[in-house]
């Protein structure tokens, strides 16, 4: 039977993690509260959602102090998604277009484009 | 291998790292997931198909936000509250996050403990984890009735714009809100072992013949922070989006 280690890391480490996702946290939230608009609100909030996503999964869930099997196992099936968003966002692009072209003009349903939710930027 | 004489404590020859250790571990002909116990590895591979399961929901509701020509609601307006005469952008749902982020702080220090075999902190933590995931659940059921009951929020349609708001909206809040519920109820669950002592007298849990360790407290762990995860995501796309 093989011997199982437990993760056992020091308290400062969760404290530390604890109080950057605050941080970040607080971040994302004055981006909304700024009304930062176009794509530097887009590159904030991805960049702050990564970071914590990041901070979560690596220190939390302890993926950093796992075996490479495991990591890979877990975090490279997720990329297919990428592929499935990708297709999804030219098809949805698309059906705008062409809802866009055949019933946008005159029909008295205003046409704004979804990039700029908040009609600006 | 070389270094195949086990040592009188028991412990294993060093495993190869890097690539190289990927290599040795799926072809192992044993199990492929050193190191980690049997039930942590199956809660990552749930963890993984659930992965898919909210990206299939974020993912619908990006095409139908992309594909509708009717403005979408704004968020920040829409989840706004007036508090003491002050009309605060997205508040609650901050407020919701914050409380969500401490939750799994006090989640990933229970875990600590529990292998420290320290039962009562892992308890309390365990306890103050479910609190927090609890409120988070009552502020859900409070934004929900806002919606529905005073800004008319459908699943087929609202007074703001976009009829598909409703529908992602519900969807995919509902998803995550029934994910935190059910870890609440675990997390009781498992301070109860823990502080009874079931995981010390290696009791075996719930529908098992496994014998009960304070491995457990880092697989609930696993989830809990996954439902905190999740609302990362949710958080950025579909309230600061």
């Amino acid at each position: 039977m093989a011997h199982v280690e437990g993760q056992q890391h020091p308290i400062s480490v969760y404290l530390w993690i604890w109080g950057l996702l605050f941080v970040l946290s607080a971040f994302s939230y004055l981006v909304d509260y700024f009304g930062f608009q176009g794509y530097l609100r887009w590159s904030l909030i991805l960049v702050f959602m990564l970071m914590k996503a990041g901070l979560i999964v690596a220190v939390f869930m302890h993926m950093r102090w796992e075996r490479l099997a495991l990591m890979y196992a877990i975090l490279v099936p997720p990329l297919c998604l990428l592929v499935l968003i990708s297709l999804m966002a030219v098809e949805g692009d698309y059906t705008f277009v062409t809802r866009a072209s055949s019933f946008g003009q005159g029909s008295g349903v205003p046409v704004e484009h979804p990039y700029r939710p908040h009609g600006a930027g | 291998m070389t270094q195949s004489v086990l040592t009188s404590t028991g412990a294993s020859p060093p495993l190869p790292e890097g690539l190289q250790g990927i290599v040795a571990d799926w072809s192992s002909d044993q199990r492929a997931f050193k190191k980690v116990p049997w039930g942590k590895a199956m809660m990552w591979i749930f963890l993984l198909s659930d992965t898919f399961i909210f990206t299939c929901f974020l993912t619908s509701y990006m095409t139908v936000r992309m594909s509708t020509t009717v403005p979408w609601p704004n968020p920040s307006e829409v989840f706004a509250l007036t508090i003491a005469g002050h009309h605060i952008p997205l508040i609650l749902i901050a407020i919701m996050t914050f409380i969500l982020i401490s939750s799994s702080g006090t989640m990933a220090m229970a875990v600590k403990f529990g292998y420290e075999k320290n039962k009562k902190m892992c308890s309390i933590l365990l306890v103050v984890t479910a609190f927090f995931g609890a409120s988070f659940v009552g502020m859900q059921a409070f934004e929900w009735t806002k919606l529905i009951v005073e800004e008319g929020v459908r699943p087929w349609g609202n007074p703001m714009g976009a009829p598909q708001f409703g529908a992602s909206f519900f969807m995919i809040t509902g998803f995550h809100g029934f994910h935190v519920s059910v870890g609440v109820i675990f997390l009781i669950i498992t301070a109860i072992k823990v502080l009874r002592g079931d995981l010390d007298r290696q009791r075996p849990g719930f529908m098992t013949g496994r014998k009960g360790n304070y491995e457990i407290v880092e697989i609930m762990g696993l989830y809990w922070h996954f439902v905190d995860l999740v609302w990362v995501f949710i958080f950025a796309f579909f309230y600061l989006w």
